[in-house]
């Protein structure tokens, strides 16, 4: 009753120990079958059909999704290209309560007879699992919104530019990082499309078009004769975004003492960048463990807002929902309730945010329906709410959901992942030079690198691409082996300095993964540059054999 | 349809085969019957079962390769993905490290990979292991989370040199964590299983129960050099981080097997001479498929015999390039263990910890192979030969290579679950019970 067919991709040499596994999902098909699209109307209709085979079996509650799934990713190293896959997945995913419980059930057989059989498998599973419950499921109120639609406003679809165009890109990049100085690159374009229709008992028929784009890079310089070596990722973030982040603006790059881009990519800048600061890195200057104050670039920052904010306010985690896998939540519901939780410093505003443009999670409706909006996450350093979806809402007294429903395929359930999460930009108008001013002993840290947190969030352990010391209010040099450790609280009361809007910008994760069985979602976090004062660093260097 | 016979599954392939207008094409047919239940807060939240049955054609002309799948089995959609793969080879830029496919290998007997008891796993079985995994749970006051998944499938391959290869396999991972209802104490057990009359779920969820009564009010003590007792999950995650034994990326010098100079570490001692791991398709407890995905045949191999790095793992091309045999990856590892107890490594302890498994494990330096993680659901102080008390879960930073070099004991062997990736990474792992000096834990979780 559910299909998924996962490819991982393989033969990609480093580049592959540096990624998590990749999910790809659904049937390898020929490019150009991306580009054709299904009826609305026949959606539609398709919808109808379960919509009330589920009622006339007993469901109270019924929603469907009918999701094509795209993925494109064109993988090189040097002047090889490696891999190009191109994959399709369409199908339906049945939702249903009956008996005061949940049931699902999908199907990729989509004539009238099949996805009436599935809604009823999807009724028979919900009266099943409701033997099992201690209380019904209670689902937030949600109005129909009648036939609507919403689409990414991308400028480029990337799936309509010819993949030789993409294996150019990447070979050209792979040429300038080996002609800047790298011994092996690796490169990357992630494309995705979901095209979505939701559709449910409330009266909303919703057709969506979402799209992703990720490009990447990690190269590697050698020294034989010592044995060593040293790696330089691509300063990129994955984007919901069309092909034209790849078309670079010379508004959108912000120059200091590394290039940084904001909106839009220079893929080939970035790769001559990083073959020039690879060999920076073999020659940097081994970090001195101790206490630092931190200056942290959006391209860093985004990691640790990822791991330490957006996971511990997921309120499935902070219920027990993901006990046996993810982990649970420091940010317990009596911190909540208090109002007075020192999450962070007073100058600390992270807000969610499903609407932002150009982000990974944004869309115009959720995975069961809910228009998606923005709420405080924390207020002037307090914990003011959680991420939830329509059957937690009553736990906190909330009137609606808040939209964070997402099903990574139509075969997969929707549960509650992560909206976008971001620090607001600081009120004051203050620069990254500014930030870098007032500091007598510290590291300014770009790009993201190791990561690791524990199962409630409290202690976490960060790495970096590009790591300049700062002595008395200056940059004076590179430094490499750098990690920082703190606990989150302690960590965000320790911010002491946000930059201003000028200096936002988006990171993200494009397979943040969750659940048993697992499922992938993409997020981004925004933030300006951002001062910590006094965090732990570590020494990562050492000697083996 | 998801288990076809060796003789139904060659019947499809063969038929595929015959449609190839290309140079040459390799076939993989694969299916699973999967079923899983998962449950939280003492109750089941979601369980389910899926089929499927996917073939993969690549075809070639010259170095240019296509591919495309189909889970369709009519002659038309048949030779439609062979058409496809074969336009999308068309379309293809070379490569030169392109390997045509293999002929007919002789593979050294079937695997023990299948078991028919899990193979006839129902719904209700999954929920009557939920139900025994909860029910201890409620009265110690104790919340039950937990997962079960098992498989049975296939896997063949044939390719238009004529090799053909099949095998069937089952698996069963069963994953609990109990944590007490004041939120002081966590315990978390788990089985990974090619047979699931092996699996007693009640049993498995009582080691997990009392885990997490023995571990309330953990207390702090302080970060740095510790004698560890890592029970296998814990030993099996780190262990796992030395096998990824690529011999490229070690000829091209980046990686930790790299030498100093050139070339690699092939045939040096790298850790304590006890440290004996190895692959073997033939192992009662953690069976593998007797062949590769490409159709490599898979053999006993050492990969560190004595503390010598005895293997490297080279892929077809590469193998090319230097001039040696192909040296596929294998499908699991076995460490061999020793005759020191638990019991034994507790009473010879003065001052260390005991680590029922790791968290979180992400790389910090490939150069020294260095990670970091944590110590999660059941950590203790041992003192004086004495389990003295939980203590507050610790953050390592520490690479497998310096862990086994600082060996102290090695105990009996278990069959391991990793714990993100699952059983084995990708192949069962078979660990002993392992003590070590000098383990590296650099600060401490305030995490439950």
């Amino acid at each position: 009753m559910k299909r998924r067919d996962f490819i991982y991709l393989t033969g990609m040499g480093a580049a592959a120990t540096m990624l998590p596994s990749i999910p790809v999902m659904g049937h390898r098909i020929h490019p150009e079958e991306a580009l054709r699209t299904v009826d609305v109307s026949l959606k539609k209709q398709m919808s109808d059909v379960v919509l009330n085979a589920a009622r006339s079996k007993g469901a109270t509650y019924a929603d469907v999704r009918i999701g094509r799934y795209l993925q494109q990713f064109v993988v090189t190293r040097e002047d090889k290209v490696e891999n190009i896959v191109n994959t399709e997945s369409f199908g339906m995913g049945i939702r249903v309560i009956a008996h005061g419980g949940w049931g699902f059930a999908a199907t990729d057989k989509l004539d009238n007879d099949s996805i009436a059989r599935t809604a009823e498998m999807a009724v028979a599973i919900a009266k099943e699992n409701s033997k099992l419950l201690t209380e019904p499921v209670r689902l937030a109120p949600q109005k129909g919104y009648g036939e609507v639609s919403w689409k990414a406003p991308i400028e480029k679809n990337s799936f309509e530019v010819p993949i030789k165009e993409k294996v150019d890109l990447l070979l050209g990049v792979n040429d300038a990082a080996m002609k800047g100085g790298a011994d092996y690159v690796n490169s990357i374009l992630f494309m995705v499309n979901e095209q979505k229709y939701f559709a449910s008992t409330d009266g909303s028929y919703i057709d969506q078009d979402i799209h992703r784009l990720w490009p990447i890079f990690f190269l590697t310089k050698v020294d034989k004769a010592s044995g060593k070596f040293e790696t330089r990722n691509s300063l990129s973030a994955p984007m919901g975004m069309g092909y034209e982040y790849l078309y670079a603006r010379p508004q959108d790059k912000i120059q200091g003492t590394t290039t940084l881009y904001k909106g839009r990519y220079d893929m080939l800048e970035d790769a001559k960048a990083a073959g020039v600061q690879v060999s920076e890195k073999m020659k940097a200057k081994s970090v001195e463990a101790g206490k630092y104050d931190l200056v942290l670039d959006p391209s860093n920052l985004w990691l640790t807002i990822h791991e330490s904010v957006g996971h511990p306010t997921e309120l499935d985690r902070v219920l027990g929902y993901e006990a046996n896998y993810a982990g649970t939540s420091f940010l317990t519901l009596d911190k909540w309730e208090s109002r007075k939780f020192n999450f962070g410093s007073k100058l600390v505003n992270i807000v969610a945010d499903k609407t932002q443009a150009g982000s990974l999670g944004a869309v115009g409706y959720d995975d069961e329906g809910v228009k998606c909006g923005q709420w405080d996450i924390i207020k002037d350093g307090i914990l003011v709410n959680y991420q939830v979806i329509r059957d937690q809402a009553h736990i906190l007294g909330l009137p609606a959901s808040q939209g964070c429903c997402y099903a990574d395929n139509w075969s997969s359930v929707q549960f509650q992942r992560m909206s976008n999460i971001s620090l607001q930009p600081g009120k004051d108008k203050k620069s990254v030079d500014d930030l870098i001013k007032g500091v007598e002993k510290g590291i300014y840290i770009v790009g993201d690198g190791s990561f690791s947190i524990d199962q409630q969030r409290y202690n976490f352990q960060f790495g970096g691409q590009l790591f300049y010391e700062i002595k008395n209010g200056k940059i004076v040099n590179m430094l490499k082996d750098v990690a920082y450790q703190s606990n989150s609280q302690e960590f965000w009361n320790s911010c002491v300095a946000i930059a201003d809007e000028r200096d936002y910008r988006l990171g993200g994760s494009f397979f943040d993964g969750k659940g048993q069985p697992g499922q992938v979602s993409a997020v981004s976090h925004g933030s300006t540059t951002s001062r910590f004062n006094g965090v732990n660093v570590i020494n990562t260097s050492g000697k083996i054999g | 349809m998801a288990i076809l016979s060796k003789e139904e599954a060659k019947k499809i392939l063969e038929k595929v085969v015959n449609f190839s207008k290309a140079d040459g094409c390799s076939l993989t047919l694969n299916g699973a019957d999967r079923g899983n239940i998962r449950y939280a807060r003492n109750s089941v939240s979601t369980a389910g079962e899926d089929s499927n049955v996917t073939l993969g054609v690549q075809s070639y002309f010259g170095k240019k390769s296509g591919a495309a799948t189909i889970n369709e089995f009519d002659d038309a959609a048949l030779e439609k993905t062979v058409r496809r793969a074969e336009e999308l080879a068309q379309l293809a830029p070379e490569n030169s490290e392109f390997m045509e496919p293999l002929p007919q290998q002789t593979y050294l007997g079937e695997s023990k990979t299948f078991s028919e008891a899990t193979a006839k796993i129902t719904p209700e079985y999954r929920a009557q292991a939920a139900a025994d995994s909860i029910n201890p749970a409620v009265p110690k006051d104790v919340t039950a989370a937990g997962y079960l998944q098992d498989s049975r499938g296939f896997s063949s391959i044939l390719n238009s040199k004529g090799l053909f290869a099949y095998n069937k396999q089952t698996s069963v991972d069963f994953t609990v964590t109990m944590r007490t209802n004041d939120g002081t104490g966590s315990g978390w057990a788990a089985r990974d299983l090619n047979d699931i009359s092996k699996l007693n779920a009640s049993e498995t969820s009582k080691i997990a129960i009392d885990k997490a009564l023995m571990s309330r009010e953990a207390k702090a003590i302080e970060p740095g050099k510790y004698t560890v007792i890592l029970e296998p999950s814990a030993g099996g995650d780190l262990v796992r981080l030395m096998l990824n034994m690529n011999a490229r990326q070690a000829d091209e010098g980046r990686s930790w097997l790299s030498k100093k100079g050139g070339g690699t570490k092939l045939g040096e001692k790298i850790v304590d001479e006890r440290v004996n791991i190895y692959s073997d398709p033939w192992n009662d407890e953690v069976p593998a498929s007797p062949w590769s995905g490409d159709g490599q045949v898979r053999k006993k191999m050492d990969l560190f015999k004595g503390g010598v790095i005895s293997n490297l793992f080279y892929d077809r091309y590469w193998a090319t390039q230097k001039n040696v045999a192909p040296n596929p990856f294998p499908g699991n590892a076995i460490m061999d263990g020793g005759t020191t107890s638990l019991e034994d490594m507790i009473k010879d302890t003065k001052r260390g910890v005991l680590v029922t498994r790791f968290w979180y494990i992400r790389p910090v330096d490939p150069q020294t192979l260095l990670y970091t993680g944590l110590t999660r659901d059941g950590t203790f102080f041992i003192e004086n030969g004495k389990i003295k008390h939980p203590i507050k879960n610790f953050r390592f930073n520490e690479s497998p290579i310096i862990m086994l070099n600082n060996l102290e004991a090695l105990g009996k062997q278990v069959r391991c679950v990793t714990s993100e990736g699952g059983p084995g990474g990708g192949g069962g792992l078979l660990i002993p019970y392992m003590k070590i000096r000098d383990f590296t834990f650099s600060s401490l979780s305030d995490a439950v």
